[in-house]
């Protein structure tokens, strides 16, 4: 195929890149997009097959990572949703380092010239970094959400010290690389080392609930990491597809951040509230809570008019989703209207908990966002929050509360209040949660899915 | 004239393009699809695995082309993986319409 054709084959598949992320924009397109996303990469892995000469050996590897890709996709739990999209991120970023390491080896196969330009080589340089970054930091961003590390930060004094340190040194082994007249392996070996343990050091002090953040800057990186490799080879497809993703990561950020109302560099400087240290400690004034049990609940919401639920992370870990399917056709069946109110921050990843709730067909019409639910509360009979905390927490409304300005979803206004919750125990950001003190609040203590299940069977 | 543009300058312009591209297109996908937006720019961003097919390419088999290799297996499980994963998610936000409930 001539250079031209090839390119406009590219251009063809980049085009279906962008129709796929606009598919996206409704549920209802959502899955003809997905179609455009698999044709343009169709297209482009054709195209560039007619480059190679070792085809039966890519041929190969692209059945052995499909068939592990397909598998995954067939088995993974829908809980488990971050914990797949934290290792997809690590392997485009792994991937971006061998491919660097085998352009720095090989220009001439990827059609650059034998002695590496300066420009090449810095394209290589950010590529890499990136790319390495992206891998480490998402290993342990997966650890994390599947519960294989602690999700607590881990701070440690001078953290931000050693991180700029390296930082520099990463740079220092770049220019070195850059300004070396031959291919300087010491340099760029070292230059990815360093990237490597940045990429670790970076997210390890960055906890559970702040992860919707962490998952899409990673996110974010992978794209960048793409286009960075596209810049090296000047292939404009990869920089398109690139810079989508990229953007699309970093845009996730932004809703996330502003969906917790903090800064996105205190959340990537890690531990909430790491500076004023444990707010737990009360002013020792003993708080009164009533508690109930799932079938005074049950009897509430089968005589109300109007439901809300909200879910959070407790709904996730529970599995839960199936029970409230069920608890919710039951009311339905009672005539009660019962609807759905997600905070943009619940659960562990943007969207977590609509695919949850999806997962258990209940309808998505029935599901709705904050901006679109929280007129309505003071209006519903009750609210029933399942596994969350800080998303519903008043303090929000305090001046000089550490979670002042975050928006919440107005749980306090409903006429009643249930709460399925494990124990009194603070949430994320180490807050004592007035709506569980107030007096129209009933607390049910308990595993959200049998706590649900027992309602199912009380109605 | 456009023969004296250092390409590393067209690139830069197609980048600054498709981000704004991106930019647009990404603040109309609806928060509730925002999961499959991961997994689909997941499997988007596995566009890396032409990079890779290039390092597998040559035909004088040395290390490189084996790390290519690793590469592509690597790039080919987030594109199947993605893809596949966001339809069976996307398979689920079907409108339901065999329900009659109020």
């Amino acid at each position: 195929m001539s250079a031209n054709m090839v390119a406009l084959a590219y251009l063809v598949a980049s085009v279906f890149f962008i129709l796929a992320l606009k598919g996206l924009s409704s549920p209802e397109s959502a899955r003809r997009g997905n179609l455009f996303g698999m044709v343009g990469m169709a297209i482009a892995v054709a195209t560039t097959l007619t480059l190679t000469v070792n085809w039966l050996l890519i041929l190969g590897c692209i059945a052995v990572g499909g068939i592990i890709g397909a598998i995954v996709a067939q088995r993974v739990q829908m809980t488990a949703m971050p914990e797949l999209v934290a290792f997809m991120h690590s392997l485009v970023g792994l991937a971006a380092v061998f491919i660097a390491i085998a352009a720095v080896n090989n220009p001439v196969s990827f059609g650059l010239p034998e002695i590496l330009p300066a420009g090449s080589k810095l394209e290589l340089f950010l590529g890499t970094f990136i790319g390495a970054m992206t891998w480490s930091g998402s290993v342990i961003a997966f650890l994390k959400l599947s519960g294989r590390m602690s999700g607590t930060p881990i701070v440690f004094s001078g953290q931000h010290m050693i991180n700029l340190m390296l930082a520099i040194i990463m740079i220092g082994f770049g220019l070195w690389f850059f300004f070396s007249e031959t291919t300087n392996w010491t340099a760029f070996i070292a230059m990815t080392a360093v990237a490597f343990i940045l990429g670790f050091l970076i997210i390890i002090p960055i906890g559970g609930a702040d992860m919707p953040v962490v998952i899409s800057m990673l996110n974010s990186y992978s794209g960048w990491a793409a286009a960075g490799i596209g810049f090296s080879l000047g292939n404009p497809m990869l920089i398109i597809a690139g810079s989508l993703v990229g953007s699309s990561g970093a845009i996730l950020s932004y809703i996330m951040c502003k969906a917790m109302n903090r800064p996105f560099l205190s959340v990537i400087l890690g531990g909430f509230g790491s500076d004023s240290g444990t707010v737990a400690a009360d002013d020792g004034v003993q708080k009164t809570y009533r508690s109930g049990s799932a079938e005074d609940a049950a009897f509430l919401m089968g005589n109300a008019d109007s439901v809300i639920i909200v879910p959070g992370y407790g709904l996730a870990v529970a599995r839960a989703q199936h029970a409230v399917k069920e608890l919710a056709e039951l009311l339905y069946e009672k005539g009660v209207n019962v609807r759905f109110a997600i905070h943009p921050v619940a659960g562990r990843m943007p969207g977590h908990m609509n695919v949850l709730l999806a997962e258990a067909e209940i309808p998505y019409e029935h599901v709705l966002e904050m901006e679109e639910i929280n007129s309505d509360f003071s209006n519903t009979d009750v609210v029933l929050v399942l596994g969350a905390n800080d998303v519903v927490n008043p303090a929000a409304n305090v001046p000089g509360s550490p979670i002042y300005g975050m928006p919440i979803l107005d749980a306090y206004k409903a006429r009643t209040v249930m709460v399925v919750k494990r124990s009194m125990a603070v949430g994320y950001a180490g807050l004592d949660n007035d709506l569980f003190y107030m007096d129209k609040t009933m607390m049910i203590f308990g595993d959200a899915k049998k706590v649900v299940e027992h309602m199912v069977k009380a109605l | 004239m456009i023969g004296e543009i250092d390409p590393v300058i067209i690139n830069l312009t197609v980048f600054v393009l498709a981000i704004f591209v991106g930019y647009h297109v990404v603040w109309n996908v609806t928060p509730a699809l925002h999961t499959p937006l991961m997994s689909v720019t997941n499997a988007i961003s596995g566009i890396i695995l032409v990079g890779a097919m290039l390092a597998a390419g040559p035909a004088e088999t040395d290390w490189g082309v084996w790390l290519g290799a690793v590469a592509v297996t690597l790039a080919a499980i987030n594109v199947f993986g993605g893809f596949l994963v966001s339809q069976r998610m996307l398979e689920m936000f079907r409108k339901k319409e065999k329900k009659g409930n109020a």
